[in-house]
């Protein structure tokens, strides 16, 4: 028997509103420093942490408004996709997770093409999905990427590829491996024809995309700290079996070895572009 | 000491047997009627083991220790050899070969992947995974073959480009990349023969060519069976499964059509058992193949690379 009894009953509070309600993914915790940071926040900053300047990866949408002129965006060869040719199947099969990644995606493949303006010049971008299997290149990727070289050759225009990729794609074997060589083939075209190739690489551009068309800008412009590399950091390591030095294979580590021209942040990347198209083809500065 | 594959073993004791039957023959003792009768079955056996082989016997097969190498084919088919070394910048890499010769008297250059046999050569080698300055090495004699109207003849065969440090810090895919580029412009005849392991963009680095040519047991992958399987089941351990959903043989890559010319044929057992008839084999076949080139023009031969390379595409377009 308590000394004390309540002779009311508690205050009833309904559970419900007991539980704060968090909208899913209001809140985002950065992968770099840490920080729990309200979301919209990051996203007004270009997806760019304003606490460490840490670029969170976007999708190729995202970095086509952030670089082309406001609905000048012509997107070319929207409707080709990925095929099974091999039938291959590791712990799912290869035609099962394309269907899968183009529902998530809502469709294509893991590059998005077309033409459009950056800051009123004409120029042919082919911009990756990092977000569909990874960036991966296989048939699609090397063809895509491959016609919209052409396209600035018979256009005529510069030619931007902002790459985030694992490499090529495993479930297409040695066909993924000729997309390296097929696209290269494409830039010695328009190298001979004398038409700007800008490569901007962002995190993570490994593999086989590194190893053609990404490494061959005319200027290699890289975002801070993103991840770039033929072999990937574990293959490395367990290859030589030796702990890797602070900061490899980051831009900023790839900008000492000389394999990038430039680190240009996100916010300046559009004013950047502009400015390099101007010069490379002569065109004069724009009014101030 | 005698290297054998698990496979191949019931096939080298038969043979073994045969072989000291022979020692034992003199002219008072006649084992012929014997050494026949083995001899037909050692063939019945060779073919009953190698008609029915894995994707992953014929990867161990492309891995032979004793298959033919770069240096191995340039004794067989060419003559005037003489080896060049550098790319100038930084070192010579010894994981991949370069040099000129002469084709039944017409000259040329050569360039290809070189594995070693006995360890000391391996690590000498790299296991023939060349760093960017072999990429760069290679890229110079190209380029210099092409100033002097030479054709090119490579050798393919490395595990891969060489994943390392230093081969980062220097530009592997930049090595790669470039070449894939420089390649396509030549205006000279490109004849590419994979003869071992076709290892991904360490092998395409010096296989941009207007023929590309396997041999029958070779094979040629995006990427290794051992690091498919370390990355989709996350165990290397399961090579052999890999190998089959990469479909990586030389009669694999054959049916896709559009990838490579020609399927070498090797002599009974593998490149491995007779190098000078596997070696001749690949004489005939790439003289065959620059017969052909040479009718083309500098600029129709770079017209023809292109078009070859840009058919590999498997794609669904809605019309």
């Amino acid at each position: 028997m308590a000394w004390f009894k309540k002779s009311k009953a508690p205050i009833a509070t309904p559970v419900e509103a007991k539980k704060v309600h968090m909208p899913e993914g209001l809140w985002t915790k950065c992968k770099n420093c840490d920080e729990t940071l309200y979301t919209r926040e990051i996203e007004r900053n270009l997806n760019v942490c304003p606490k460490c300047d840490h670029h969170f990866r976007i999708s190729a949408r995202e970095r086509i408004a952030l670089v082309l002129d406001e609905g000048s965006f012509a997107e070319t060869d929207p409707g080709m996709t990925s095929v099974d040719f091999l039938k291959f199947k590791d712990s799912k099969k290869y035609s099962d997770r394309i269907k899968a990644a183009v529902a998530k995606s809502g469709g294509g493949d893991a590059l998005i093409t077309g033409s459009g303006t950056l800051d009123g010049l004409p120029v042919v971008v082919a911009v990756f999905d990092f977000g569909f299997l990874g960036g991966s290149m296989g048939s699609v990727v090397g063809e895509k990427v491959t016609r919209a070289i052409e396209l600035g050759l018979e256009k005529r225009q510069p030619v931007l590829v902002f790459s985030s990729s694992g490499g090529a794609r495993m479930q297409e074997s040695i066909l993924s491996l000729m997309q390296m060589a097929k696209s290269s083939a494409a830039l010695a075209k328009l190298r001979k024809a004398g038409i700007p190739f800008l490569s901007i690489l962002t995190d993570p551009t490994t593999g086989g995309v590194t190893a053609s068309f990404a490494m061959l800008g005319d200027l290699n412009i890289a975002e801070p700290r993103a991840l770039i590399g033929f072999a990937g950091p574990r293959v490395i390591e367990q290859t030589i079996r030796q702990k890797l030095p602070e900061g490899f294979q980051r831009s900023e580590y790839l900008l000492e070895h000389g394999m990038v021209d430039m680190i240009v942040p996100r916010r300046e990347m559009k004013e950047r572009l502009a400015q390099i198209l101007r010069i490379l083809t002569r065109q004069p500065a724009p009014a101030a | 000491m005698q290297y054998f594959l698990e496979f191949e073993k019931p096939l080298v004791e038969l043979e073994q047997k045969i072989r000291e039957l022979r020692d034992y023959s003199t002219d008072s003792v006649d084992f012929s009627g014997e050494l026949a009768k083995l001899e037909k079955k050692a063939e019945k056996l060779r073919e009953e083991i190698f008609s029915n082989l894995t994707r992953w016997q014929r990867t161990q097969l492309a891995r032979h220790q004793n298959r033919p190498y770069t240096l191995d084919y340039v004794k067989h088919i060419f003559t005037d050899w003489f080896e060049v070394h550098g790319d100038r910048n930084f070192r010579d890499d010894p994981a991949l070969v370069c040099g000129f010769a002469r084709l039944d008297g017409e000259p040329c250059a050569v360039i290809g992947h070189q594995k070693g046999r006995d360890t000391k050569e391996k690590v000498y080698r790299n296991f023939g995974m060349p760093n960017p300055e072999g990429y760069r090495k290679a890229l110079r004699i190209m380029q210099m073959a092409e100033q002097f109207g030479l054709p090119i003849f490579t050798f393919v065969d490395t595990p891969g480009a060489f994943p390392g440090i230093g081969a980062e810090e220097r530009g592997q895919a930049e090595a790669i990349a470039r070449n894939l580029r420089e390649m396509a412009a030549l205006t000279v005849p490109v004849i590419v023969t994979v003869t071992g392991e076709g290892g991904s963009g360490g092998a395409l680095a010096v296989a941009v060519g207007n023929k590309v040519l396997m041999m029958q047991y070779s094979v040629y992958s995006v990427i290794s069976p051992e690091g498919c399987a370390a990355i989709l089941w996350s165990d290397g351990t399961r090579g052999p499964q890999a190998a089959e959903a990469l479909k990586l043989t030389a009669q694999d890559i054959d049916e896709l059509g559009t990838v490579i010319d020609e399927v070498i044929p090797e002599p009974p057992g593998g490149a491995h058992n007779d190098h000078a008839a596997a070696a001749a084999e690949v004489k005939q076949v790439l003289k065959k193949h620059l017969a052909e080139l040479r009718k083309l023009s500098g600029e129709e031969l770079v017209e023809q690379r292109y078009r070859k390379f840009r058919a590999m595409t498997v794609v669904e377009e809605p019309h």
